[in-house]
């Protein structure tokens, strides 16, 4: 086996399995925790966007969970939750509450005044101005906020390792640190996977957020 | 219970009547012990007219206006439109059959041109052949081609073409009336007489009751049927404009009329009221010995040695010298000057100010295809100014 400051290649090659299933383990808590994170905020959002205490009480909540440290949180979670990658999904819909009830109101009230005036004035009831004005015109400030929480998520979901969750942790951590001396090779693998797998779901995202925006693409001002 | 039913498949435009609006008594204070924003107003619009409200800022007309449809809820009085009253409808069924245009417009900026103007009826739930159909002569109708701007996104117009669009999405549903809070005064001088001009045009062919709010009394002048005249969320005077300007009822009218009441008095009279010049007219393309024998019989007279040269339309081209004609077989079809150009529903003061600033000794008054029907110049406007305006 090579020494400390080398990769590794051939290590590598032989554990090429079980980093496509960590790379995979990660990929899942990653995205179910945004996906279900989206389909909480949203509403709450919906409920809070006329109501200014309403919503300082809801960034307040969020912003609360928000300085819980990571590692901590998900201790707190093991005696209720076990050992697994449910803490870790349940702590990340928790991190990505603050960034997507916020981008949402913000998308909500960014429809102009005028806007829903005419709207209403034409006969859409209140469920169509919601439906057919303010959440498309909201669509891409949402899709933004998803950016923000899927990209911290990449991160934060790292440190599952230390609750069972498994995930790219295991590499960084169980294979690279916690050794006698720790090794590179693994460590390095699991930190390039996660910067990968945040610049491409950015990147992805960024895409849909564009591709929801036809109107702005196509208009001279905003 | 009294849902608005939509109108049903197969019944065209025309056939859709404009609805006679009664406001009686009609009060909305904002807070309890408040002033009233509006006071006790009592108002017959009949079917098919154009009713402006004016009056200074915060005088209530907006108010008034936001009432009918709903938007605001009355403290006290009932409106009427064809005799029922606004509260035996949900308000959103009530509101789909009520043209309501803003200046801020507010089209959805997420949909295309077509879309937005496809709002109520989709909404009425026409099917989709109908809802295109109807989309599309909207878009004709207002002067924007539907292949062109139809897949547009709002963003990518002028003002000017905003506004028509959301004229266009307040008609689409074919409302019997029709609410318009200062459409045109967002748009500058020259898009506002084309906008004013086209909604009169349109509001020839298809008639329907109108409530229009403006602040500028040229405007209520030129569109208005009847105009009322507010103040501090009562009508002061409810007149058709003629009768406003000749005899205000008070000195609060007086002043708010201004004092160049004869000038704006050419607002009351358009050019098809007048007897225009008949236009020394030449079509391109046609023989130069045929003309030649006009202009011996007499028939054809120039204008100070030139003649109007049209298209084979109709439409006019430019004016150019008879000696122009000499040594050619055809009358050229010349792009030239025929400016100012002015469809014939323009008013007098808005043709005599375009003579002035053109420069030119007469203006080409063309019907609503573009075709010329005559020429105007200060002397015709003179003559209608000295010929007693059709006062009450
Ligand atoms: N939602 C509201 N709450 C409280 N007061 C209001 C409200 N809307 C209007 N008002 C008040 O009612 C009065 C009439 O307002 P309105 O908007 O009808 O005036 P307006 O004639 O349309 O004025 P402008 O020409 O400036 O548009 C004003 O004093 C205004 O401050
Ligand atoms: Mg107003």
């Amino acid at each position: 086996m090579a020494r400390g400051n080398e990769i590794d290649w051939d290590w590598l090659q032989r554990n090429q399995d079980d980093i496509q299933t960590y790379t995979l383990q990660h990929l899942r808590i990653v995205a179910i925790a945004v996906g279900v994170a989206v389909v909480i905020a949203i509403p709450i959002a919906v409920a809070v966007r006329r109501s200014r205490v309403a919503y300082a009480g809801a960034l307040v909540t969020s912003d609360l969970l928000y300085t819980i440290p990571s590692l901590a949180l998900f201790a707190i979670l093991v005696p209720v939750l076990g050992i697994g990658d449910m803490p870790v999904l349940i702590g990340l819909v928790a991190y990505s509450m603050l960034v997507l009830i916020r981008n949402t109101v913000v998308g909500l009230r960014s429809v102009p005044r005028a806007v829903h005036e005419a709207a209403t004035g034409m006969g859409l009831t209140r469920r169509q101005v919601l439906f057919k004005v303010e959440l498309p015109l909201a669509l891409p400030s949402i899709v933004a906020g998803m950016r923000v929480a899927a990209v911290s998520a990449v991160g934060i979901a790292t440190i599952g390792v230390f609750v069972g969750a498994g995930g790219l942790g295991e590499l960084i951590y169980n294979d690279g640190i916690n050794r006698s001396s720790p090794f590179l090779t693994a460590v390095l693998a699991g930190a390039v996977i996660a910067f990968v797998m945040a610049l491409l779901i950015d990147l992805l995202l960024l895409g849909l957020e564009r591709l929801l925006k036809p109107w702005a693409r196509a208009g001279r001002r905003a | 219970m009294a849902a608005l039913d939509p109108a049903p498949p197969g019944r065209g435009p025309a056939e859709v009547a404009a609805g006679v609006l009664e406001l009686s008594d009609l009060t909305k204070r904002f807070s309890a012990h408040g002033r009233a924003a509006v006071d006790g107003i009592s108002l017959t619009v009949p079917a098919g007219e154009v009713c402006v409200l004016i009056g200074p800022s915060g005088c209530g007309k907006t108010t008034a206006m936001r009432m009918i449809n709903r938007l605001i809820e009355p403290t006290s009085g009932d409106i009427r439109l064809d005799g029922r009253s606004v509260r035996d409808f949900s308000p959103h069924q009530l509101r789909r059959r009520i043209g309501y245009v803003i200046q801020q417009v507010g089209l959805m900026p997420h949909l295309t041109v077509a879309a937005n103007v496809a709002t109520v009826p989709r909404l009425l739930g026409w099917d989709r052949e109908r809802t295109r159909a109807r989309t599309r002569e909207l878009l004709d109708l207002i002067g924007l081609d539907p292949d062109e701007y139809g897949p547009r996104y709002p963003a990518e117009l002028s003002g000017g073409q905003q506004q028509r669009v959301g004229l266009a999405r307040a008609l689409a549903g074919d409302p019997p009336l029709m609410l318009m809070d200062e459409p045109f005064s967002a748009v500058d001088p020259i898009t506002r007489e084309r906008l004013q001009n086209d909604f009169l045009r349109l509001h020839r062919a298809v008639p329907k009751t109108v409530v229009f709010v403006s602040h500028d009394i040229d405007e209520a002048v030129k569109m208005g049927d009847r105009v009322a005249v507010m103040r501090e969320g009562r009508i002061v005077q409810y007149a058709p404009p003629a009768e406003l300007l000749a005899r205000p009822a008070d000195d609060f009218v007086a002043d708010f009329v201004g004092a160049d009441r004869a000038l704006k008095s050419l607002s009351l009279t358009r050019l098809e009221d007048l007897d225009l010049l008949p236009a020394p007219l030449v079509r391109a393309g046609d023989e130069v010995a045929a003309v030649r024998a006009r202009l011996e019989s007499g028939e054809l007279e120039p204008l100070g040695g030139t003649v109007l040269v049209v298209d084979p339309g109709g439409r006019p081209a430019a004016w150019i010298p008879v000696a122009r004609l000499e040594g050619q077989v055809r009358v050229p079809a010349d792009a030239g000057q025929a400016d100012p150009v002015l469809d014939r529903i323009t008013t007098l003061r808005d043709a005599l100010s375009a003579i002035l600033e053109s420069g030119a000794a007469y203006g080409t008054v063309v019907d609503g295809e573009g075709r010329v029907t005559g020429l105007v110049g200060l002397d015709e406007i003179g003559r209608a100014i000295r010929r007693p305006a059709e006062v009450a």
